[in-house]
């Protein structure tokens, strides 16, 4: 049996050993696995009540041994099994040293009280305290838990949650595995949070060089090399920037084994096997696929969905996929999950017995932002005075579609640009922008004139059909949210009473990240009535994708029609969309509501959610 | 509770017990995906239509009921699962208040809000006219996001002497996405018994990528002086930055004791090209050139000194 490092090895056999002997229900392993070794990590609990204690403990993941914050001495933490309509006890103990801590279920119904959010839902954990957490499910799926408290998250401090339904799931399978995706660094957390304000583009080595210029200019010439070039280096971005943190600060982790370790999940051949995909990154977007098999997305973040097949699909920090495969023919499979920016990947293996392993694809190539992607966005140059308005965006007449047809180069959205920007002609102002059409998005006032905005999209869209960046027009069948429809009708059927907008914003250069320009310390809360139905509309003002969480109620995302369409507990909101979904503010309380990227929302990405009854 | 190493056997016999259809028959039976109830809820809500009272007329399977997604029998006030029809809530009870708003006790940690950063973007030694020198310069700020205080400074030795070295303490503050405004004080040790300037300037990134630093000063009898330095990083490859950069000064009037005339004084140019070891650690190796201008260059000529220095230099590039 491997172990993701050998001190981790050690101090997991022991807690293997010990559940080994406290463990009655063990023995149903001969009834079903007489041929079969016991299956590898991550380890579970069931029941009705749970002590966890969090803890710190020496991990190795790639080369050096460094402390983890682990619960039960398990990193990933224990696969919590509940019931649906089960009240759960969970008594939680802080064993670390100094630090407080909280344990938050991410994507689950529950009273604010038993949230888990220090300083909005309780006072936190302190340490060789406990705290009792109480609640009755009401829901079943896919979800997971993770600490809420500063960077512990970080350091290890996730965990599965599988809510079996009371009635039978609509769907059947012979055998499941949890396989959860997390990003692991040997830098402390709080001092990768200080890195990225010295230096935001630290693990950006994929910038644009002279050489690329000089290729860009055969291919095309050096009027629309230089344009392309041009057209980014006015804005001081770089379309490199695909994610903050990559493979050159983490290593990525399934089921907490490094991918030379390689976690294996076992089958046997013709078994319809459901895995549960939990992406429990700090900061990671992976792209996930079985080179050899078809999945069938059955559920996403817990709540089930009209099936759909695909080749490949992205998951967002915090977001939940169920998928169902049917591996047969080969012996193994390899679980391909290569994140955004093409720097690194999380590997597993289906297998029919331990050992075996398949080829590992090569990771794709690098994907480059197009201004299609940033929504068209350079107003920032004309309100604050740089002198070079860019007002274009509005009626490109381009399809952003489908997105297996084409349009995927940076080329296009380029030379596009460009040819805006000449159009509209230089030295317009702010207010200008509505004179250009409708289309035209409009910004909150708190934007304006703000040094911790640096881009604002002109003509943002739902785009829920784009596969997303390096993604479109790959020859595979990739996953979108359009794909993805909720098996249920509308759960409440209002139609929202009002709208709420809010922009995700941000400075690339400054590691500054928050909504409508204002940093979380900054901002009040947004007040919900009890019982209302809203509707939230994000803008990304940025050109990063957010994942972006409501604690406490559901986010019901509609389609570009405005029609309910998919029921989520993290939205992504890739750079230059615009998406709208449905709250039904059913659950009083204080809730946070915040950007997953684990530094984006340290940084300020981050609002309080109150709901409070009517006055 | 128990630990269990052996879920997935486990819970397949539980998970068999599912009714044997085919596994995405069921809903797709019962969930024709296009044609919309005659009376939707929005259309209800708008007042065109009375819905049917019926839940399963909406496709309500026992699936469905019990993930919690609506009931099987329609009753309003029966609330504890999940979603509520048409966005009944249930009636809020004292204990639900309590356990919507604690009472807290502590305030949410936050991330550390002041972060610093200190740069030497120079630490060199020269090759020029009267032999090898060294030379430094190099940056500091600590702050928030708007508001940082800055320390900036260089010099130069050169026969094993310092021959100029100034630092100037700013406050900085962002005023838009790409510039800082600064204020502060400059003093410079040497040469002669040193000065000190009041400074007012700005600072930031120019479109292009162009660092730009314009520093006005304002000093002891009116003295006035100017400085504009910028600077770019063109990426032969990620590692492999080739740094052109320029730093001009300008003064009020002649400082004969301190060598400088009226007008523009001193160009410096240089190009060094480093190489990113790691983004904290970079050495470099590079030219430069400097000039003196109109009384300047008079003066250093009365003093023996030629008004054109250039050389080698060689040196690294650090910041923690």
């Amino acid at each position: 049996m491997t172990f993701p490092g050998k001190d981790l090895q050690d101090a997991s056999r022991r807690r293997f050993v010990a559940g080994l002997a406290a463990a009655p229900l063990l023995a149903a392993w001969p009834r079903h696995g007489g041929t079969m070794p016991p299956p590898l990590p991550p380890f579970e609990l069931r029941g009705s009540h749970f002590d966890l204690d969090i803890g710190v403990m020496p991990v190795n993941f790639p080369g050096i041994t460094r402390p983890a914050i682990t619960i039960n001495g398990y990193l990933p933490a224990p696969v919590l099994r509940w019931r649906e309509g089960d009240t759960v006890t969970v008594r939680v103990t802080n064993r670390l040293r100094d630090a407080i801590t909280s344990i938050h279920w991410h994507g689950i119904l529950l009273p604010a009280n038993m949230d888990g959010v220090p300083g909005m839902s309780f006072d936190g954990i302190a340490p060789d305290e406990s705290w009792l957490y109480r609640f009755t499910l009401k829901q079943s799926g896919t979800y997971w838990y993770h600490s809420h408290s500063l960077f512990q998250e970080q350091a290890g401090l996730y965990g599965a949650i599988v809510v079996e339904p009371v009635e039978p799931h609509p769907y059947r399978w012979d055998r499941e595995h949890v396989v959860l995706l997390s990003d692991w660094t040997d830098l402390d957390p709080a001092a990768l949070f200080r890195r990225l304000k010295k230096m935001p583009g630290h693990d950006n080595w994929y910038r644009p060089t002279v050489g690329d210029l000089l290729r860009d200019a055969r291919q095309r010439g050096w009027r629309a090399a230089l344009a392309g070039r041009a057209a980014w280096d006015r804005m001081r971005m770089t379309p490199s920037d695909i994610s903050d943190v990559n493979a050159h600060t983490y290593t990525y982790l399934c089921n907490g084994f490094t991918p030379a370790r390689n976690w294996t999940g076992l089958f046997r051949p013709g078994e319809k096997v459901l895995l549960r995909f939990i992406n429990a990154s700090a900061m990671t977007y992976f792209d996930v696929r079985i080179p050899g098999l078809k999945m069938t997305v059955v559920a996403a973040d817990g709540q089930p969905v009209h099936p759909v097949t695909v080749d490949e699909f992205r998951i967002a920090v915090a977001e939940t996929f169920d998928v169902i495969v049917e591996p047969s023919g080969q012996d193994a499979y390899t679980i391909f999950a290569q994140d955004m920016g093409r720097t690194g990947y999380a590997r597993g293996t289906l297998a029919v017995e331990h050992g075996l392993e398949a080829p590992i694809p090569a990771p794709d190539p690098r994907p480059l932002l197009t201004m299609q992607d940033m929504g068209h966005g350079t107003g920032h140059g004309d309100s604050h005075g740089d002198g070079h308005g860019a007002g274009h965006g509005m009626d490109h007449g381009m399809d952003h579609g489908g997105g297996h047809d084409g349009h995927h180069g940076m080329h296009a959205g380029e030379a596009h640009a460009h040819a805006m920007h000449r159009a509209h002609g230089p030295g317009g102002t702010h207010g200008g922008h509505g004179s250009h059409g409708a289309a035209m998005q409009p910004h909150p006032e708190s934007e304006r004139r703000n040094p911790l905005v640096d881009m604002q999209a002109t003509a943002p869209e739902p785009r829920l059909d784009d596969p997303g960046i390096g993604l479109r027009g790959n020859g595979r069948r990739v996953l979108t949210y359009a794909d993805m429809r909720s098996l249920f009708d509308d759960p409440d059927g209002r139609e929202p009473s009002r709208t709420i907008e809010l922009h995700l914003t941000g400075h690339m250069e400054k590691f500054a990240w928050s909504f409508d320009g204002m940093r979380f310390a900054d901002a009040g809360p947004l007040r919900l009535n009890y019982g209302e139905r809203v509707r939230i509309v994000l803008v990304n003002d940025t050109m990063m994708t957010h994942p972006i969480h409501l604690h406490g109620m559901w986010s019901d995302v509609e389609d570009g029609d405005g029609r309910f369409h998919l029921r989520k507990h993290t939205v992504d909101m890739p750079p230059g969309t615009k998406r709208s979904y449905r709250v039904h503010a059913d659950a009083l309380g204080r809730w946070a509501y915040h950007c997953h990227l684990l530094y984006h929302m340290e940084a300020g990405m981050m609002r309080e959610v109150r709901v409070e009854e009517r006055a | 509770m128990t630990r269990i190493q052996a879920a997935p056997f486990v819970l397949v016999p539980l998970l068999a017990l599912a009714p044997a259809t085919p596994a995405f028959a069921r809903h797709g039976a019962h969930h024709p995906p296009s044609p919309p109830p005659a009376c939707t809820p929005e259309h209800a809500a708008m007042g065109h239509c009375t819905p049917t009272p019926t839940r399963q007329a909406h496709g309500c399977t026992p699936e469905h009921a019990a993930m919690g997604h609506c009931k099987l029998e329609p009753e309003p006030d029966a609330a504890s699962h999940g979603a509520h029809p048409h966005g009944a809530v249930p009636p809020v009870t004292d204990a639900d208040r309590a356990a919507a708003f604690p009472p807290l006790s502590r305030h949410m940690e936050h991330a550390q809000d002041v972060h610093w950063r200190v740069l030497f973007d120079r630490l060199e030694a020269r090759h020029g006219h009267d032999g090898t020198g060294q030379a430094w310069e190099g940056n500091a700020w600590i702050g928030g996001d708007l508001h940082r205080l800055w320390l900036r400074g260089e010099g130069e030795r050169e026969g094993g002497r310092t021959r100029a070295a100034d630092l100037e303490a700013l406050y900085g503050r962002s005023v838009s996405p790409w510039w800082d405004l600064v204020a502060g004080v400059r003093h410079e040790f040497l040469p002669g018994d040193g000065r000190t300037w009041l400074a007012i300037g700005v600072q930031g990134i120019a479109p292009y990528w162009f660092e730009v630093a314009a520093t006005f000063y304002l000093g002891e009898s009116g003295r006035t002086a100017a400085a504009l330095e910028t600077s770019y990083d063109l990426l032969l490859t990620n590692r492999l930055v080739l740094q052109p950069k320029l730093e001009a000064r300008a003064y009020g009037r002649a400082d004969p004791e301190r060598g400088t005339g009226s007008g523009l004084a001193t160009v410096e140019a240089g190009l060094r090209l480093r190489y990113e070891v790691t983004r904290r650690f970079a050495p470099y190796a590079g030219y430069a050139w400097s000039r003196a201008f109109g009384g300047t260059a008079d003066l250093r000529r009365d003093a023996g000194q030629p008004a054109d220095d250039h050389g080698w230099v060689a040196g690294v590039r650090v910041w923690f």
